[in-house]
C-alpha cells in the first residue's frame, strides 16, 4: 500500500525522487508547512540565501554548470516577486530551473490576502510553463511534469505555485511518484529531418566561404563534442556567441573568437563575407546581427535549433533543421564522413585555403591584445586582470560574470576550451547574477575552481550573499574589476552623449571592499598596478586560500572602453577597433 | 503583405490556458481582432478561434509561438486553405416611423431576424462572415445603429479537413 503523506511531505519526497540535492530558498508564512517537511529529512539540502533573487541565480548557475534543473523555494507575495528577475534571466538564456512558490490558501485567492500575489500571472511572460496546484493529491504529478518540461526541448524555467492549505500536515494522501508523464500537447522534437540534414550537408560541402556560428544551444544541448568534430573534419572557421563560448575550444586554430557587438574583427568580418553560415543553437540576437537588413548579404543560411520558433524569426533560413543539436550533428557527421569516403575532394581544401588566408588578414588587423601594447605598470587594465586569472587557473575554471564592461573583457580574454564553464546572463543582462551563480556552481562542484569576474556596480546588487558564502564556507574567488563607475553606461555616454556622465559614477561613495569581505570572514585583497596584480593573483589561487572565499578588488583604469565595438545600426562589417578610432567598414573586402 | 488571418487552436481546457494565449499576443505585439473560445465535444479541450492580421513572417511566428505553449494541443491557420467562417451579431437599430419598414427590409435582404422590438428600435440578429455583418451596418447607416454585440469569428475547415487530436 502506498505511503500516506501530506502535501508538503509529498512535495519534498517528489524532489528527492527527482534526485534533487540542493534547494535554494528563503522561508515565509505560505511556505512554512513545506519548510517543516524539509526539516524532517536529510536528502535534499536546503541552502538559506539572503535574497530570493539570489536563490534563482544560484539555481540557474547550478543548472548551467551541471545540465540538471536547479530548484528554488520561496514564499508568497514578496518572496515570489523577488524571484521574478531570476526567472526572467533563466528564461532568456533557456536554462532549466524550477521555482516553487508558496501561495495563500485556496479560499483566500483573489481576496488581496496578506502576502498574496498572482504568481502565475506575474511570471507568465517569463516562464516556459507554470502550475497553480489545485489539489494536494496532484503535487507529485505536477512536480514530475515541471521537471520534464523544464529540462526537455528548449529548456526553461517552470513555476509551481502551491497554496498553503494543499500542504497542510494534517491531511494525507497516498504517495506515488509517477515514473513517466504524458503531455499530449507537448512533444519536443527528438530527431532532425533526414532530408533537411542531407540538404544542409550538400550546402556545407559546396561552400567557398563558410562560417559555423554557434550559441547557447550547443552548450545547453551537450553538443560541443560533435560540433568540434564536425568543424575539424570540414576545417571550417567557428565563432561563438556570448552564450556559446566553450561550445568550441577557445584556443583552437579554427576559432575566430566571439562575434557580435564586442566580437572580434575577424569573426564579424568572416560572417559578413561568408557565402554559407551554419547557425547551431543560436538565435540571431540583435547583439549579434546588428541591423538585420544589412546582415551577411551573400550568405545562405542553415539554421539548426531545437525550438522551431527560433528559426527564421529574425533572419530567414534557407535550410531550417528542427531538432536537438547533438543528435542532428551526429547524423551530419555520418553523412559528411560518407561523402568524404566516397570522394576525399568533397571538401575543396584549396578554396577553403584562400578563405583562411583572408581570415588570417583580418586576424592580423586586430588581435584582442591591441590596446595593451603601449601601457605600463599603471593604470591597471581590466584585460590584464582577466589574462592573469586565465593563466593562474590554467584556463580551466568555472567563470561566472555580471553585466557590463567586465563581462565583455571576461568573454574576450578568458579562453574557454570546455562547455558549461562560462556562465553569464547574456539574454536579459542581469546585473547581480555573477556572485549567486558562482555559488550555485560551487555547490554543484565543491572542489572545482570557481571565479566570479564582476564589476563593483553589479557586485553591489547581490553582495548580501557574502553572508551565505560564509554560512556554507564557499571558496569562490571574486575578481572585482573596479572602475568606480557603471562602466558600460559611461562608455556609451562617452561615445554617444558627448561624454556627459549622467548618473553613471559614484567615485566617492564606494565601500572599502577589502574590509567588507573581511567583515564576512572572507579574505580581501586590493591591487592598483600590474606589479601588485602579479603578486596578488598567485596568492589568491594558492593552496593557502583553497578553502577561503577571496575577494580581489582590482582598481583598474576608469577610462578604459571595450573594443572592438560594432557601429550602431550598421552591418557586421562595420566596427570601431580602438579608442577614438575611425569606423572601419570592411564591406569591400579582399575576398576573391 | 498584411492579410487577415483566422487561426484555430485546440487547447487544454485548464485554468490559465486562455490567459497564456492572450498574454502571448500582448507580449509579442501581435494584434487580435476577435477571439472566441468555448469547450468542445471533448470536455478536456477548448477550441479558440482568433482573427489577426500580419504578413507571412509574422503569421509563421504567431503559429510557432502558439504551438510552443505547453497547453496548445493543435494550431492551424484556417486561411491557409478552404474554410468557413461565421460570426453572430445582435444589433439594436433605430426604427421609428417610416424607418421601421426600411430596417425590416434591410434585415430581410441580409437574412437577419428581428429578435426584439421596442417602440422606436429593432434588435436584429445576423450571422455570416464578418464582412457581411459589416455590410449590414453600412446599409442601415451609423446614425441608426444604437448598440452592437458581436460574437467574434468561429471558423472551420471545408470538406474532410479536421482539426482534432489525431
Ligand atoms: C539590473 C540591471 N540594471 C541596469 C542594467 C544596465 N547596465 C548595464 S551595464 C551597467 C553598468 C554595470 O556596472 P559594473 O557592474 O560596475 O560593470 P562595468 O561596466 O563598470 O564593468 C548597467 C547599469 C543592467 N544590465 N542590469
Ligand atoms: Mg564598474
Amino acid at each position: 500500500m502506498a505511503e500516506m503523506l501530506s502535501g508538503a511531505d509529498m512535495l519534498v519526497r517528489a524532489l528527492q525522487d527527482e534526485g534533487v540535492d540542493y534547494l535554494f530558498g528563503y522561508p515565509g508564512g505560505a511556505a512554512l508547512h513545506i519548510y517543516d517537511a524539509i526539516f524532517k529529512q536529510q536528502k535534499v539540502e536546503h541552502i538559506l540565501v539572503r535574497h530570493e533573487q539570489a536563490a534563482t541565480h544560484m539555481a540557474d548557475g547550478y543548472a548551467r554548470a551541471t545540465g540538471r534543473p536547479g530548484v528554488v523555494l520561496v514564499t508568497s507575495g514578496p518572496g515570489a516577486t523577488n524571484a521574478i528577475t531570476g526567472i526572467a534571466t533563466a528564461h532568456m538564456d533557456s536554462t532549466p530551473i524550477i521555482v516553487i512558490s508558496g501561495q495563500v490558501q485556496r479560499h483566500q485567492i483573489g481576496t488581496d490576502a496578506f502576502q498574496e500575489t498572482d504568481m502565475v500571472g506575474i511570471s507568465r511572460p517569463v516562464v516556459k510553463h507554470s502550475f497553480l496546484v489545485q489539489e494536494a493529491a496532484e503535487i507529485p504529478e505536477v512536480v514530475r511534469k515541471a521537471f520534464y518540461i523544464a529540462s526537455s526541448g528548449r529548456p526553461g524555467p517552470v513555476v509551481i505555485d502551491i497554496p498553503k492549505d494543499t500542504t497542510d500536515p494534517n491531511e494525507t494522501f497516498p504517495y506515488e511518484y509517477p515514473r513517466e508523464v504524458e503531455l499530449r500537447s507537448y512533444n519536443p522534437t527528438t530527431r532532425g529531418h533526414g532530408g533537411q540534414i542531407r540538404k544542409a550537408v550538400k550546402l556545407l560541402l559546396g561552400a567557398k566561404r563558410p562560417v559555423i556560428y554557434t550559441g547557447g544551444g550547443v552548450v545547453q544541448g551537450d553538443a560541443a563534442a560533435h560540433l568540434t568534430e564536425l568543424a575539424r573534419l570540414l576545417d571550417f572557421p567557428v565563432t561563438n556567441t556570448l552564450m556559446g563560448l566553450g561550445g568550441f575550444p577557445g584556443t583552437d586554430r579554427q576559432f575566430l573568437g566571439m562575434l557580435g557587438m564586442h566580437g572580434t574583427f575577424e569573426a564579424n568580418m568572416a560572417m559578413h563575407h561568408a557565402d554559407t553560415i551554419f547557425a547551431v543553437g543560436a538565435r540571431f540576437d540583435d547583439r549579434v546581427t546588428n541591423d538585420p537588413a544589412k546582415f551577411c548579404p551573400d550568405a545562405r543560411i542553415i539554421h539548426l535549433d531545437v525550438d522551431p520558433a527560433s528559426i527564421s524569426k529574425i533572419i530567414a533560413a534557407d535550410v531550417p533543421i528542427v531538432g536537438p543539436a547533438d543528435s542532428v550533428l551526429a547524423e551530419m557527421l555520418r553523412v559528411v564522413r560518407r561523402e568524404l569516403d566516397r570522394d576525399p575532394a568533397a571538401v575543396d581544401r584549396h578554396t577553403l585555403g584562400a578563405w583562411w588566408d583572408c581570415i588570417g588578414g583580418w586576424r592580423e588587423r586586430h588581435g584582442l591584445d591591441h590596446d595593451q601594447r603601449h601601457r605600463g605598470d599603471t593604470p591597471l587594465l581590466p584585460q590584464q586582470v582577466v589574462q592573469a586569472v586565465y593563466r593562474a587557473t590554467n584556463g580551466d575554471a568555472y567563470v561566472t560574470s555580471d553585466v557590463g564592461q567586465h563581462q565583455m573583457f571576461a568573454a574576450q580574454y578568458y579562453k574557454f576550451d570546455e562547455p558549461r564553464r562560462w556562465i553569464n546572463s547574456g539574454g536579459l543582462g542581469t546585473m547581480g547574477f555573477g556572485l549567486p551563480a558562482a555559488m550555485g556552481v560551487q555547490f554543484a562542484f565543491p572542489r572545482a575552481p570557481v571565479v566570479c569576474i564582476t564589476g563593483e556596480g553589479s557586485f553591489m546588487m547581490n553582495m548580501q550573499e557574502l553572508s551565505t558564502c560564509m554560512q556554507y564556507a564557499l571558496p569562490i574567488k571574486i575578481v572585482n574589476l573596479n572602475n568606480q563607475a557603471l562602466g558600460m553606461v559611461k562608455q556609451w555616454q562617452d561615445m554617444q552623449y558627448g561624454g556627459r556622465h549622467s548618473h553613471s559614477t559614484y567615485r566617492d561613495a564606494l565601500p572599502d571592499f577589502v574590509a567588507l569581505a573581511e567583515s564576512f570572514g572572507h579574505v580581501g585583497l586590493r591591487v592598483e598596478s600590474l606589479a601588485e596584480l602579479e603578486a596578488a593573483i598567485p596568492k589568491m589561487f594558492s593552496a593557502r586560500y583553497a578553502d577561503r572565499l577571496v575577494f580581489l578588488d582590482a582598481w583598474i583604469d576608469p577610462d578604459e572602453h571595450v573594443y572592438p565595438m560594432a557601429v550602431k545600426g550598421g552591418a557586421m562589417s562595420e566596427m570601431v577597433l580602438e579608442r577614438d578610432g575611425a569606423r572601419v567598414d570592411g564591406a569591400a573586402a579582399p575576398v576573391k | 503583405m498584411t492579410a487577415r488571418r483566422i487561426i484555430a487552436v485546440l487547447l487544454e481546457n485548464e485554468a490559465g490556458a486562455l490567459s497564456r494565449i492572450i498574454g502571448l499576443f500582448a507580449q509579442r505585439n501581435y494584434n487580435i481582432e476577435s477571439l472566441t473560445v468555448a469547450p468542445t465535444e471533448d470536455p478536456t479541450l477548448s477550441r479558440l478561434t482568433l482573427t489577426t492580421a500580419g504578413d507571412d513572417r509574422t503569421m509563421e511566428q504567431i503559429t510557432k509561438q502558439l504551438n510552443k505553449l505547453i497547453e496548445g494541443v493543435k494550431v492551424v491557420d484556417l486561411t491557409d486553405g478552404d474554410h468557413l467562417e461565421r460570426e453572430l451579431m445582435m444589433v439594436k437599430v433605430r426604427a421609428e416611423g417610416l424607418r421601421r419598414a426600411e430596417v425590416k427590409r434591410t434585415a430581410d435582404i441580409f437574412r437577419g431576424q428581428i429578435i426584439d422590438v421596442a417602440t422606436d428600435a429593432y434588435t436584429v440578429q445576423l450571422t455570416g462572415p464578418s464582412d457581411k455583418l459589416d455590410a449590414f451596418l453600412r446599409a442601415v447607416g451609423s446614425q441608426a445603429v444604437i448598440e452592437v454585440a458581436r460574437s467574434g469569428v468561429a471558423g472551420i475547415g471545408r470538406g474532410d479537413k479536421v482539426l482534432s487530436l489525431g
